[in-house]
């Protein structure tokens, strides 16, 4: 009995020892880069601080009570949360399609496969400044376009009314790549047998699309819904290389505006306060919206 | 959408019509960079964006690849070899335990590290930059490993779970009953059946270090220490309005990447399979 509990105890110390050797190097750096930086980015917030001197002065929660009255800070929020619906609206319907029509065509589709995936692999910063010369009023192909068709010159950048809905656009040519390879993989876990089984029975490529594909999907659909969500929702290069929030705060986001109140003006305390306005905001959105997408399955 | 049953197939017309204005979309954009690429600056400011460029004149590609573009091409390389080798091993070692053995805190840890994923790296960029700053790693492309590798790993760890836990347990029992320990049966076993899903892992991680912005803009500052995203932002202010000039950095800049994904399609797509199924 003795030696076998001495055994078993051993074993159980063993196994203790190898989880936490295993799990230690992640669980480290996890710490270190994020949940470490998440938790000074609120005590920061509490403080008023240029970064570079030594003058940080505590001051409780004004940054906090700034950022609640901060006009700037809401209207980037409410750009960040069109740019989440328009996404989902444009990415979703667009990749899933693609994905269907590259599932059905097989091989013969692969240079679609190819071109179509080109955008994801492209740097933001890359498609960013691609776009800015792109849309350029004077030899952007926008304004070429429109000049071979007897307009004039068409500055979607430049015009604030435009410029948000512009940016929605690209971030959408951007990612719906993404999307597609998503749903496709999503295809690729339904059996081949399955769409068999129901053309024998009769049925259309548009039955099976509707009443079986799209079922099995679900799952996919799901994940990518709550993926485009907190990218959306924490967007950041594209809008900074192409617009930086201009014209007049027209395409600010939340991280455009923290990004430049810490590295432009030089607020750190301030600019973490939005940081970490910016995380609660993300992760009650996250959450909600999982836990909605998992109630409507029962 | 109601169902209408004629023999006349609206739907394969909405397909090829929806097929070919995607192609449109993406390909405009590129067909302008190329362009571009092809002409100089009075050209382009004479003749416009689609008109066909006089001669093939290569002389942009020239000045790019005779210029300073190697060495951002060099950090990017380095920085994306070191973090991929340091970021698998860890996700492997952490994604071992939590896809094969009972433990009470293996849901809390995985649930963490999976809720890692949707945390803005905004909010940790103010401290992480004040980190660096610390320890004298600001400026380095040293500075840009450490948080790379945490904003890559839950997802890696995310798909390497997924990925181990469909690997049959009976090859690590037999291991065992060999005189495996559960660290030769880590190394010996369970690392190298999991090679498809580390392949995956390292395209898909690999595009994302290799185009990562907002670090690399945040903790370097001298060019020599800058990676590739940024060489297009420095060419910027250097050739400030010569559009041709920008947009052949740019091509340059995402060609190894494409080159890459034309050979690895259907590797990335597996991977994701294991990620998004269960996901």
């Amino acid at each position: 009995m003795g030696i076998h509990e001495a055994a078993v105890k051993r074993r159980r110390t063993g196994e203790f020892t190898a989880i936490a050797v295993f799990l230690a190097p992640a669980l480290l750096v996890i710490g270190i880069f994020i949940i470490y930086p998440i938790i000074q980015s609120f005590i920061t917030s509490g403080y008023e601080w240029n970064g570079y001197s030594s003058a940080k002065t505590f001051i409780g929660l004004d940054n906090w009570k700034k950022l609640l009255t901060d006009s700037t800070f809401w209207g980037a929020f409410r750009n960040n949360i069109l740019v989440m619906v328009l996404s989902i609206v444009i990415q979703m319907p667009i990749g899933l399609a693609l994905a269907t029509f590259l599932n059905r065509a097989g091989k013969k589709a692969n240079i679609a496969k190819v071109i179509w995936f080109i955008p994801m692999l492209m740097s933001s910063v890359a498609i960013g400044y691609l776009f800015r010369y792109a849309l350029d009023p004077t030899t952007g192909f926008v304004t070429a376009i429109s000049k071979a068709f007897g307009g004039g010159k068409v500055d979607l950048l430049g015009n604030p009314g435009t410029v948000l809905l512009t940016c929605i656009f690209i971030i959408a040519w951007q990612f719906t790549p993404f999307y597609m390879v998503y749903y496709m993989a999503g295809y690729g876990g339904i059996s081949a047998d399955i769409h068999e089984a129901a053309m024998i029975d009769g049925a259309t490529e548009k039955d099976y699309f509707w009443n079986i594909a799209l079922p099995l999907l679900k799952p996919s659909i799901k994940s990518a819904v709550v993926l485009s969500i907190v990218g959306s929702l924490k967007y950041f290069d594209l809008v900074y290389v192409m617009t930086d929030g201009g014209p007049s705060h027209a395409s600010e986001l939340m991280a455009t505006y923290m990004y430049d109140t810490a590295f432009k003006s030089y607020q750190m305390g301030y600019a973490s306060a939005i940081a970490s306005g910016m995380f609660i905001l993300i992760s009650v959105i996250a959450i909600v919206t999982m836990k909605l997408l998992n109630r409507k399955e029962d | 959408m109601t169902k209408t049953k004629k023999r006349f197939k609206p739907s394969s017309v909405i397909t090829a019509i929806l097929v070919a204005f995607w192609f449109v979309v993406c390909l405009i954009p590129f067909v302008f960079m190329i362009m571009c690429t092809l002409k100089n600056q009075k050209q382009l400011m004479k003749f416009g964006v689609f008109s066909l460029p006089k001669s093939f004149d290569l002389s942009n590609y020239v000045e790019v690849f005779t210029g300073n573009i190697w060495h951002y091409f060099l950090n990017s390389v380095i920085v994306m070899a070191v973090t991929l080798v340091i970021l698998l091993l860890f996700s492997a070692f952490a994604a071992y335990p939590l896809s094969r053995w009972k433990f009470k805190l293996n849901k809390p840890i995985y649930a963490l590290v999976v809720a890692c994923m949707s945390v803005p790296i905004h909010v940790t960029l103010l401290p992480i930059f004040m980190m660096a700053v610390g320890t004298g790693l600001y400026d380095s492309i040293w500075a840009l490993v450490g948080p790379y590798v945490a904003f890559n790993l839950p997802i890696s760890v995310f798909i390497l779970v997924t990925f181990m836990a469909s690997i049959p347990k009976e090859l690590e029992e037999a291991a065992d009953i060999d005189g495996c320990g559960r660290y030769g049966r880590f190394w010996k076993i369970m690392l190298p059946l999991s090679k498809p899903g580390l392949s995956t892992l390292v395209i898909y991680d690999g595009v994302n270090i290799w185009n990562e912005f907002s670090f690399a803009l945040t903790l370097t500052q001298t060019s020599a220490n800058r990676t590739l995203p940024l060489a297009v932002n420095e060419f910027q202010g250097q050739y400030s309005m010569n559009i041709p000039m920008i947009m052949t950095v740019l091509f340059v800049s995402i060609l190894p990447m494409i080159i890459v994904y034309i050979f690895t399609k259907d590797k990335l797509i597996e991977g994701m399979m294991a990620g998004a199924v269960k996901g």
